[in-house]
């Protein structure tokens, strides 16, 4: 497959209009930040004794990290299954993964009211904990994660070593050193690709044991003993839709050919997995009888319905459907209706469910809260730019090989 | 990657193998201080015999040397307009109702960590902040303390309270049970100034008995309850009160441990990391299969 696309840095202006935008949201986070490490979490966010846990938790991190799933999925599927064809995928889901738990990892950070004994867990362990586990798993996953994109970063400078003036003397000694860990790294790699699909699986699923024991704190619609298996099967199910969604913004705004043969292809596999999903989830819903909820309008039921509707039943239907699957804008259209649910689904566990026994006032995100969490989304849109117009990240089509030899080896391979 | 021959990735497997195995974090065995003794100790609450006087309120501040107004203030009962709870900056507040019984004597309650038996704090805290002790008190200990405030979406009663205010060094505040007077053969501080006897400091298995004796020989004043006697699992502070608790907004909670749950969850998941463990040789088995098929058609 490599013979006819391969993975090349891109070739384009960085600052663009939406480009600023972006600059100036991300500091307008970074002025609230400041403002959060000077006075204190009280003075910029509506955190409260009755709700210690707001968007930063429910978004920055539970979202994060569902949306990030893409990065274990395809490599589950490209590298574990071997199935060269979506391998153009797999390094864009890599390196949205390594950022976006990057991007985890400070929201974490950020909104630990001790953030200076961040380390505590590494020695201080308390397994039955759900946090203890899900931090654990997510430090290990994001060592894993910055091992699986070294690759790249060594391919980026092989053969391209140029340091200047008095670093000079570095260029040769530097370039063995990448050579030789390349080399060690194809060697080893298969480790570490495995090490990440266990390591997802597992604070996939343990994100969801931690609300559990927030117990009659948390709405029916949510609460249930099968949380860890839900949060697991939907971040499954948004693994692919998120890799698909963000190939085509890319395509779109670095003005590439959307790679529809892999995307669909990729498509197809969305509907069967989000079908599981939607059967535990209406299954356990049945079991529990929580259906008596819904015929109750409040904030909860109808956040409810939205997140099962518009994120599940209808882009399910849409999978399912060919023209939607051949159309980039449909299937932009059903994998981010995906994407909104998962993250909706997050929110909603962890904000709109809880629901503590002693409230006085509603937990409403201030415009702290708010502002960071966009400039965080900002400054991971921007990194991801800057890095796949640095590295080879995205598949390009080769000019080394002529339309005809493409053919001939594609039509062989199948 | 794909260079890789078939032996390399068996040897390499198995390092893979025992350097996970290597990574494994030992179930936690019930660390010494969380032990549930046979003779910890508890307070019994009688709501029916407050009076709603609130020297508790002070006297608790005054022996955690925290910022307090003179004791004569604490008279003040117009602060009973509104419900309070336990905050950062008092571990227990005094919240009065109506009386069904008497509409001229309001009941009292106080409120403040009601240090469960299997404490969800304890259970969930991130670093094991939290502990038990044999004396039936549950602390917090600021030195292993991330401020993740994990514990107050945990505990079922609201309790932990933060001081989101602080930049630096904040911390999470509860009644500790008086641990430090408790060790030294003191009262707790609330229970030592009660002018009536509301509370009453003992074992847990001799307050149980004398509440029962007290439902017992007036059953026409008390509810058939003794709140906490099971509830989550049982909690060493207990209540008696002469109508339904969530009257006197007590939250309506099972008998079953708070951590019950997601403890099983967890150590389903990780017992001995078997499931872990397997399911990453179930994956290196899928990746070398599937690799072999992919040459074998080459
Ligand atoms: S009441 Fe809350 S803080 Fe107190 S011991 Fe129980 S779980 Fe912990
Ligand atoms: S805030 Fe502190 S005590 Fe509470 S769970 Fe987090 S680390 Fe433990
Ligand atoms: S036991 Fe001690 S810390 Fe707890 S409320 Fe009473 S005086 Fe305060």
């Amino acid at each position: 497959m490599e013979l006819f696309t391969r993975p090349t840095a891109i070739n384009k202006k960085y600052f663009t209009p939406g480009v600023i935008i972006l600059i100036l949201l991300a500091l307008n986070g970074l002025g609230w930040l400041a403002a959060r490490f000077i006075f204190g979490i009280g003075a910029v966010t509506n955190l409260s004794n009755q709700y210690p846990w707001g968007i930063w938790i429910g978004i920055d991190v539970a979202a994060g990290v569902a949306l990030a799933a893409g990065g274990f999925t395809t490599a589950a599927l490209g590298h574990v299954m071997h199935r060269e064809y979506y391998h153009d995928v797999v390094r864009p889901a890599l390196l949205t993964a390594m950022l976006g738990y990057t991007f985890v990892a400070i929201g974490v950070f950020i909104d630990i009211g001790r953030w200076y004994y961040i380390w505590h867990p590494l020695i201080m362990w308390n397994g039955s904990s759900a946090l203890f586990e899900v931090g654990i798993c997510v430090m290990i996953y994001l060592t894993v994660l910055y091992i699986e994109f070294l690759p790249t970063v060594c391919e980026r400078f092989i053969g391209h070593m140029n340091l200047k003036g008095g670093l000079k003397f570095l260029n040769r000694p530097v370039e063995k050193l990448l050579i030789l860990l390349n080399r060690g790294l194809s060697k080893t790699m298969f480790i570490f690709i495995i090490a990440g699909v266990v390591l997802s699986t597992l604070h996939q699923s343990s994100l969801g044991t931690l609300m559990i024991i927030a117990g009659p704190k948390m709405h029916p619609l949510w609460q249930t003993p099968i949380l860890p298996l839900l949060f697991l099967l939907s971040a499954i199910s948004v693994g692919f839709p998120m890799v698909i969604f963000e190939s085509l913004i890319a395509a779109r705004s670095f003005g590439l050919k959307p790679e529809m043969r892999v995307l669909s292809r990729l498509g197809t596999m969305v509907a069967p997995i989000l079908g599981v999903y939607l059967a535990f989830k209406l299954g356990d819903m049945f079991i529990r009888e929580t259906f008596v909820y819904l015929t109750s309008f409040n904030l909860q039921s109808v956040m409810f319905v939205i997140e099962l509707l518009f994120g599940v039943i209808i882009p399910l239907r849409m999978f399912l459907s060919k023209a939607v699957l051949n159309s980039p804008l449909w299937l932009f259209i059903a994998s981010s209706l995906v994407v909104f649910g998962v993250f909706l689904n997050r929110l909603n566990n962890f904000v709109i469910a809880y629901n503590p026994p002693y409230k006085f006032a509603t937990y409403i995100p201030s415009i702290g809260e708010i502002s960071i969490t966009v400039g965080f989304i900002s400054l991971l849109v921007l990194a991801y730019r800057f890095i796949v117009m640095n590295f080879p990240v995205i598949s390009q089509p080769d000019k080394k090989y002529s339309p005809a030899t493409k053919f001939a080896i594609r039509g062989s391979e199948e | 990657m794909a260079k890789q021959n078939r032996r390399d990735f068996l040897k390499t497997a198995a390092v893979a193998g025992t350097a996970i195995s290597g990574l494994s974090i030992k179930p936690a065995k019930a660390a010494p201080k969380n032990i549930l003794s046979e003779d910890r100790m508890g307070v019994l609450v009688d709501t029916t015999v407050c009076i709603g006087c609130r020297n508790c309120e002070w006297a608790c501040k005054n022996a955690h040397n925290m910022p307090t107004q003179p004791q004569d203030k604490y008279s003040d009962r117009s602060v009973f307009k509104e419900m309070r709870r336990p905050d950062e900056n008092a571990f227990t507040v005094v919240n009065e109702y109506p009386n069904p019984q008497n509409s001229e004597i309001p009941t009292d309650v106080k409120v403040q960590c009601m240090h469960c038996d299997h404490p969800a704090c304890v259970s969930a805290c991130i670093v094991g902040a939290f502990s038990k002790h044999e004396s039936g008190a549950v602390t917090w200990d600021t030195t292993r303390c991330i401020g993740c405030r994990y514990c107050m979406v945990a505990c079922p009663f609201q309790v932990p309270a933060f001081q989101f205010d602080k930049a630096l060094n904040p911390q999470i505040k509860k009644c500790d049970f008086c641990y430090e007077r408790t060790k030294v053969g003191k009262l707790p501080a609330c229970v030592e100034i009660c002018p009536v006897e509301a509370l009453t400091y003992g074992s847990r298995i001799d307050l149980i008995r004398i509440a029962r004796d007290r439902i017992r020989r007036n059953p026409e004043k008390y509810v058939n309850h003794i709140f906490g006697e099971f509830e989550v699992g049982g909690t060493s502070w207990l209540y008696l009160a002469n109508q339904d608790f969530s009257k006197l907004q007590f939250p309506k909670l099972g008998e079953k441990p708070a951590p019950g749950v997601s403890e099983s969850i967890q150590h389903g998941i990780f017992a001995y990391f078997v499931p872990p463990v397997s399911l990453y040789a179930l994956l290196g088995g899928l990746m070398w299969i599937t690799k072999r098929k992919n040459e074998s058609e080459e």
